[in-house]
């Protein structure tokens, strides 16, 4: 089944202004029917307004191995989050 | 028979017999995508029967609701097409029996949505988007096993020659009707005939037009399904969940 049915990932806006979010995943044989078993298996609650597949295959990952030297060297550098500011008062949305 | 009555339960007979049809799939499918995309058709083909044999019943004026009507006729007081109540034979057959009840419900239930009569033309206006969808997924699959190996297509042409004789009984109408099927062939022979155009299938040249179904006459496969759908009503009259 893998061979004529390959994996694809799913994507769903779940309304305007958001962003696609992933969902899961589904096997079809081609984009055109990934579209419409994701239509099918995802949105069938009303969870979306816009439906993204893409190839699993096309999906670039980074290894579990890499993972010390990927995230870890962010741990201790706390002056990348903008929390040393001081937020001038009535300045609203923040 | 009333007309609006004797239409409108011609209607709800042929989505009601579908769904039960299409049900029939159900853990079957061959992959479970579709298993669910077959499920999710019939669930939509049981609504519109729900809406219209419901409304049939109140235009028959006889205290009979959507549960009599559905559970306690015998299959001669059936409506529905034929083509509905054929065996599903392989995925083919039933891509096959989709296409042609998808593209002939879609231009009816747009007509409906139009009409004079208000309930129908509610009904209409929201089975007409579901059968726009049930349209697209069997002219998707026609058009893959079609035009895809030389097994898919000899399965799928067979398909298409089994049950079209039947699709003629779709466009005769019963006396009364709101919407008239017979004006509904131009657009149903074009959509069809896309769809087969890019399957590189065609139609069978045959003049046999078996009909009978919305006179009560059915072939012997009706009488199958409905012990299967309406034993559980019968065995418990009243039975809830």
């Amino acid at each position: 089944m893998s061979d004529s049915s390959p994996l694809w990932e799913v994507f769903v806006r779940a309304r305007r202004g958001l962003a696609h979010t992933h969902v899961g995943s589904l096997h079809a044989p081609d984009a055109e029917l990934a579209l419409r078993n994701a239509r099918d298996l995802y949105t069938r609650r009303q969870e979306g307004v816009s439906i993204w597949v893409v190839p699993a295959s096309g999906i670039t990952a980074s290894s579990p191995d890499e993972k010390d030297a990927f995230f870890d060297p962010a741990a201790d550098k706390v002056y990348r989050h903008p929390t040393f500011y001081e937020v001038p008062e009535g300045v609203a949305h923040l | 028979m009333n007309g609006p009555f004797a239409f409108t339960l011609a209607l709800g007979d042929d989505a009601l017999i579908a769904a039960q049809r299409l049900a029939e799939w159900t853990t079957r499918a061959p992959e479970m995508e579709e298993d669910i995309a077959l499920a999710n058709i019939a669930l939509d083909q049981l609504g519109a029967a729900r809406l219209l044999l419901s409304y049939a019943g109140e235009l028959e004026g006889a205290g009979r609701d959507e549960d009599a009507l559905a559970y306690l006729r015998d299959d001669r007081e059936f409506r529905n097409c034929l083509l509905v109540e054929l065996p599903n034979g392989d995925f083919a057959v039933t891509m096959a029996k989709l296409l042609a009840l998808s593209a002939y419900q879609l231009p009816l239930y747009t007509a409906l949505a139009g009409c004079a009569d208000e309930r129908l033309a509610a009904i209409g206006a929201k089975a007409r988007k579901e059968s726009a969808y049930h349209l697209d997924h069997a002219a998707l699959w026609v058009k893959r096993l079609g035009d895809g190996t030389e097994e898919s297509h000899r399965r799928m042409q067979a398909g298409i020659d089994q049950v079209w004789p039947y699709v003629h009984e779709l466009f005769a109408a019963p006396p009364g009707a709101p919407v008239d099927p017979a004006t509904l062939r131009g657009d149903f022979d074009t959509t069809v005939a896309a769809v087969l155009a890019e399957a590189t299938l065609t139609l069978p040249d045959s003049g046999w037009a078996p009909g009978g179904g919305r006179d009560g006459v059915h072939t012997e496969h009706l009488s199958y399904l409905l012990a299967e759908m309406q034993v559980l009503a019968r065995a418990h009259p009243g039975a809830r969940w």
